[in-house]
């Protein structure tokens, strides 16, 4: 796609005819020296210079001897003029590049054998070819304070060479400006503009961009040398965007991750979640062997027995109460190929009961025809948008890369608007916003919507009527409808929270609507990692491989809210991982047995289970995953998976075996995609109807229940450096000036908080950021995890 | 001729006579066979034998888990996993040298930015177990206190042609 552009692109523009080293190249006109000769292949040495950064020339590595030019010039900020002559190698260059470097070499310290870059330094490596092999220096070295970044990037800020490709990170990329030059020449330093940690998502970046040792991976420190680790290609499945990764593995143990470069989904960035979750991998609730409990006690059994207890469990579970009385949860970070088996499982047993949108509650629309992928506008496309609203969406937390996008566009002059029921705080500026807590989400969206109809005369689908005629627009909704109209790429971003929303397909029905009336995009920000491979895979309740038809089982609420005998929970912490925890509990609680598919056992699940069987995750397992572009990407195993640990395909075809059922005989992973990928090809997707219920609220507060962003999977929970983040701090109670003063609440105080029969205790956090009749409580963490749905009326009080 | 000269050489036992003569000259010059192990042969100051780590003189371990050792050692015997010690200071946990493994070439020692993992002149020793081969930071740390004044002795005398 993004080659597809640049190719476009190029022949767009003029291009110009210069010659390096005698080899004659073309150059697109205004481009610069290092951008011809890297896509040439001729080396110019660089620090500051990155293709993703803006051009600050200011480490001088690249000097370049130029004809006619009166003195070297930098390769990185010399844009390429018709029959220029650039000679990289001549004397003058070649005297330039070395001094330089021994300029570098003053005030870097000579420590290599310490340093946790050594091996992997731009420095060390430039200097074998361009420094000198001993040093003319007898003065003292400069020497810099460390400072302290927080729990993810460990400085060493005597060794930085000011190449500024952090500062520049943070401002261009990350948008949160937090780095920052003080001091000029040699006493120049680079440090966080306030004392203060660097808080953004993307923050572990700057350990792959910086050149030198200044900036390193903290959790990582002193741990290996990149000589001693295989990088193996993996993929990331803690959102949707599919980053690709290396897991850089040492005897089996994934020690550290850094990003692999794909344009069309996470560019040459990782975000921190991505690059630190594998931590939680070894944490010491890894399971490693079948477990099942016997009266009482866990004991450790041989995969054989565990395998044939399972298969017992259910035959007795289907005999004695019936096929319906069984229900599979899986978590939305799973591989497609196991999605694929769980259902064939278990719809071969007779049973349609599974399910993977665990944190979602309304269910109203599921009859929809299946639509495509997530994202109608490509990940790589969203850069390109001129309008985009956000409904109920914090890309930023929920897939930090699409936060990127989205502030790429809007750096680009995109127009961005918000309906959020929190004021989030974001990397781009947003105007005509609608900050609405829960409650009014749908009827502001209403309003937009009957803006839309009014301006666009495409009239709306007629189970919208019931809100839309009651919807009075106001001046803000005319403006923004008109934007979107104007709008040559416009964009509608569902998010993660709208999904949440007891109405989400109120949202989800009016977004598309606007979207459509529009001429917009529809994006819709699924949970997990491979939502849309769990919908092609057909691990719904209503729907088999490739939105075939099937008949009709219960999805997650009503799994819950009328309890089944046995459950099967795959890959997930149920306390944490499901809406509405109390009732998740009690169901639990409730059924004869509970057959937990994991690789990480809390004290809560192996109260509630009868059997544990460990589970590899991604990183140690193989199959695809597919991305909300609907791009199906492959993996293969990085990490050696601990003990008997094993992937969640090969579980489920034992257990397939082991229940006698037919279509369980795949050999390799290949073997899986091909029997899945004909299941799909020869599906025939049925349209439903929807019909849609007026929304009906509550007086009284409505829950906030954002998902932190550290706490989405049992891996990044157990993510220590990630749990010390500043994103991480959960223990508050959002509330606004208004609804807190009426309360009696001051910022500080403690406030005990009620959904249902459950309460739980909390400081409060008063401030501007959550509107008028909303609750700023987060979900899936410790404090939560007894009470109810993540969006649902909840009462306040003084403690 | 020849066949004649060769004919009178063999009947003579000249040659016989020859290397009894050789034999009798050694039986009245002195010996150097030497009584191993009451009496030893001098040796180089640049013996490679048994290995050690060494220690600064305030106690500090020399070794700064820079791991260059490991990366040169062309028998791959030399194994360390390092961390971040409560110091903030770049060290080992476990530093393994596989006795069976080595081929005592010396890089290791020649590699060392801070003269930490040396090879020292002990050639005696013995292991009576399974397992006993690996040297463990321990031991390598224990060999280098006991012996450090001939370490050190040894490095001085070598330091000018280094």
């Amino acid at each position: 796609m993004s080659a597809e552009i640049e190719q476009a692109v190029e022949q767009a523009v003029d291009m110009v005819n210069i010659e390096v080293n005698g080899i004659p190249l073309e150059a697109p006109k205004g481009s610069m020296i290092i951008e011809a000769t890297d896509k040439a292949g001729i080396e110019i040495p660089r620090f500051c210079y990155h293709p993703k950064l803006s051009i600050a020339a200011n480490c001088r590595m690249c000097l370049v001897d130029v004809e006619k030019m009166p003195k070297p010039v930098p390769a990185c900020a010399t844009p390429v003029m018709e029959g220029m002559k650039v000679y990289t190698e001549s004397r003058r260059a070649m005297d330039a590049q070395h001094g330089v470097m021994e300029f570098l070499l003053i005030n870097h310290p000579l420590d290599c054998p310490i340093c946790d870059q050594g091996g992997e330094c731009e420095l060390q490596d430039q200097a074998m070819g361009y420094g000198r092999s001993v040093s003319r220096f007898t003065e003292r070295k400069r020497v810099v304070k460390d400072k302290d970044v927080g729990p993810l990037v460990q400085t060493e800020m005597t060794r930085c060479i000011h190449c500024t490709r952090c500062v520049r990170f943070l401002e261009e990329i990350a948008g949160t400006s937090e780095m920052g030059g003080a001091g000029r020449g040699d006493r120049l330093e680079i440090g966080t503009c306030v004392q203060n940690s660097i808080n953004s998502e993307l923050s572990g970046n700057v350990i792959d961009i910086c050149p030198v040792g200044a900036l390193t991976n903290k959790p990582f420190r002193f741990q290996a040398r990149a000589w001693e680790l295989m990088a193996r290609p993996s993929l990331a499945a803690h959102d949707g965007v599919g980053s690709c990764l290396f897991h850089h593995v040492r005897r089996g143990e994934i020690l550290r991750t850094v990003p692999r470069e794909n344009e069309a989904t996470n560019e040459s960035w990782l975000s921190d979640r991505d690059r630190y979750s594998h931590i939680g991998l070894y944490s010491d609730d890894r399971v490693t062997a079948p477990q099942v409990k016997q009266n009482g006690e866990w004991k450790s059994v041989s995969w054989d027995e565990a395998a044939a207890t399972v298969a017992r469990i259910l035959r007795d579970a289907i005999e004695t109460h019936g096929a319906e009385q069984v229900g599979m949860l899986m978590s939305p970070s799973a591989s497609t190929e196991e999605y694929f088996l769980a259902q064939r499982l278990l719809r071969r047993s007779g049973c349609n009961n599974i399910d993977h949108r665990l944190r979602q509650q309304d269910f109203t629309d599921d009859a929809a025809p299946v639509a495509g992928a997530p994202f109608a506008k490509k990940i790589a496309g969203i850069e390109r948008s001129d309008a985009i609203l956000l409904v109920g969406s914090n890309p930023r937390e929920e897939a930090p890369l699409i936060g990127h996008r989205v502030r790429q566009a809007w750096r680009k002059g995109a127009k961005i608007s918000l309906v959020n029921p929190l004021n989030w705080e974001f990397t781009f500026d947003t105007s005509l916003d609608a900050i609405v807590a829960p409650q009014f989400m749908v009827s502001e969206l209403a309003a937009l919507a009957a803006a839309v109809e009014k301006s666009s005369g495409v009239s709306a689908p007629g189970f919208l009527r019931s809100v839309l005629d009651g919807a009075a627009g106001q001046e803000r909704h005319e403006a923004l409808a008109g934007r979107l109209q104007q709008a040559s790429g416009g964009l509608v971003l569902l998010g993660q929270f709208a999904l949440m929303h007891p109405d989400a397909s109120w949202l989800r029905a009016l977004s598309a609507y606007v979207a459509e009336a529009t001429g917009s995009a529809l994006n819709t920000l699924s949970h997990g990692g491979n939502a849309a491979g769990a919908r092609l895979a057909g691990a719904l309740p209503n729907r088999g491989p490739g939105g075939s038809e099937a008949a009709a089982g219960l999805n997650v609420s009503q799994m819950l809210e009328d309890p089944r005998k046995c459950y099967v929970l795959w890959g997930i912490e149920p306390e944490y991982d499901i809406d509405n925890p109390a009732r998740v509990m009690s169901a639990l609680q409730k059924a004869e047995s509970v057959i937990s598919v994991v690789s990480h056992a809390t004290d809560s699940l192996r109260e509630i289970s009868s059997v544990i069987l460990p589970l590899a995750p991604l990183a140690e397992s193989e199959g695809s995953l597919v991305n909300l572009d609907g791009a199906g990407m492959n993996f293969k195993a990085a990490g050696k998976a601990p003990g008997d640990a094993r992937p969640g395909w090969k579980i489920l075809r034992r257990l397939g075996g082991e229940m006698g059922l037919e279509g369980f005989q795949q050999v390799r992973i290949d073997d899986v995609m091909a029997d899945m990928q004909s299941e799909v090809e020869s599906a025939d997707t049925p349209d439903g109807g929807v019909t849609l219920q007026a929304p009906a609220y509550q007086e009284g507060l409505y829950r906030i229940g954002e998902l932190p962003m550290y706490s989405i999977d049992p891996l990044c929970r157990r993510s220590e450096p990630l749990q010390q983040t500043e994103q991480a701090n959960n223990m508050f109670l959002g509330l606004n000036p208004e609804d807190a003063g009426r309360i009696g609440l001051d910022d500080g105080a403690m406030a005990r908080v009620r959904q249902g029969d459950h309460s739980a205790e909390l400081e409060v956090k008063v401030t501007a950021r959550v509107p008028p009749g909303g609750a700023w409580l987060r979900s899936a963490t410790c404090s939560t995890r007894e009470l109810g749905p993540a969006v649902a009326p909840l009462t306040v009080e003084v403690a | 001729m020849n066949a004649i000269s060769r004919y009178f050489k063999s009947l003579l036992l000249i040659e016989l006579g020859q290397g009894l003569l050789l034999t009798l000259k050694y039986f009245f010059r002195p010996k150097f066979t030497i009584n191993y192990p009451e009496e030893k042969t001098p040796k180089s100051n640049r013996f490679r034998g048994l290995h050690a780590l060494r220690r600064y003189p305030n106690g500090e371990e020399r070794c700064i888990a820079c791991k260059l050792c490991e990366a040169v050692c062309p028998a791959l015997a030399i194994t360390i996993d390092s961390t971040q010690r409560d110091d903030g200071t770049r060290r080992t946990t476990r530093y393994d040298i596989d006795l069976f493994k080595c081929i005592y070439c010396g890089f290791c020692e020649e590699s060392c930015p801070v003269d930490s993992i040396v090879e020292t002149d002990i050639l005696e020793y013995h292991f009576e177990n399974r397992g006993e081969h690996i040297m463990t930071k321990d031991k390598l740390l224990a060999i280098g206190d006991r012996f450090e004044e001939s370490i050190a002795d040894n490095r001085r005398q070598d330091a000018a042609y280094r």
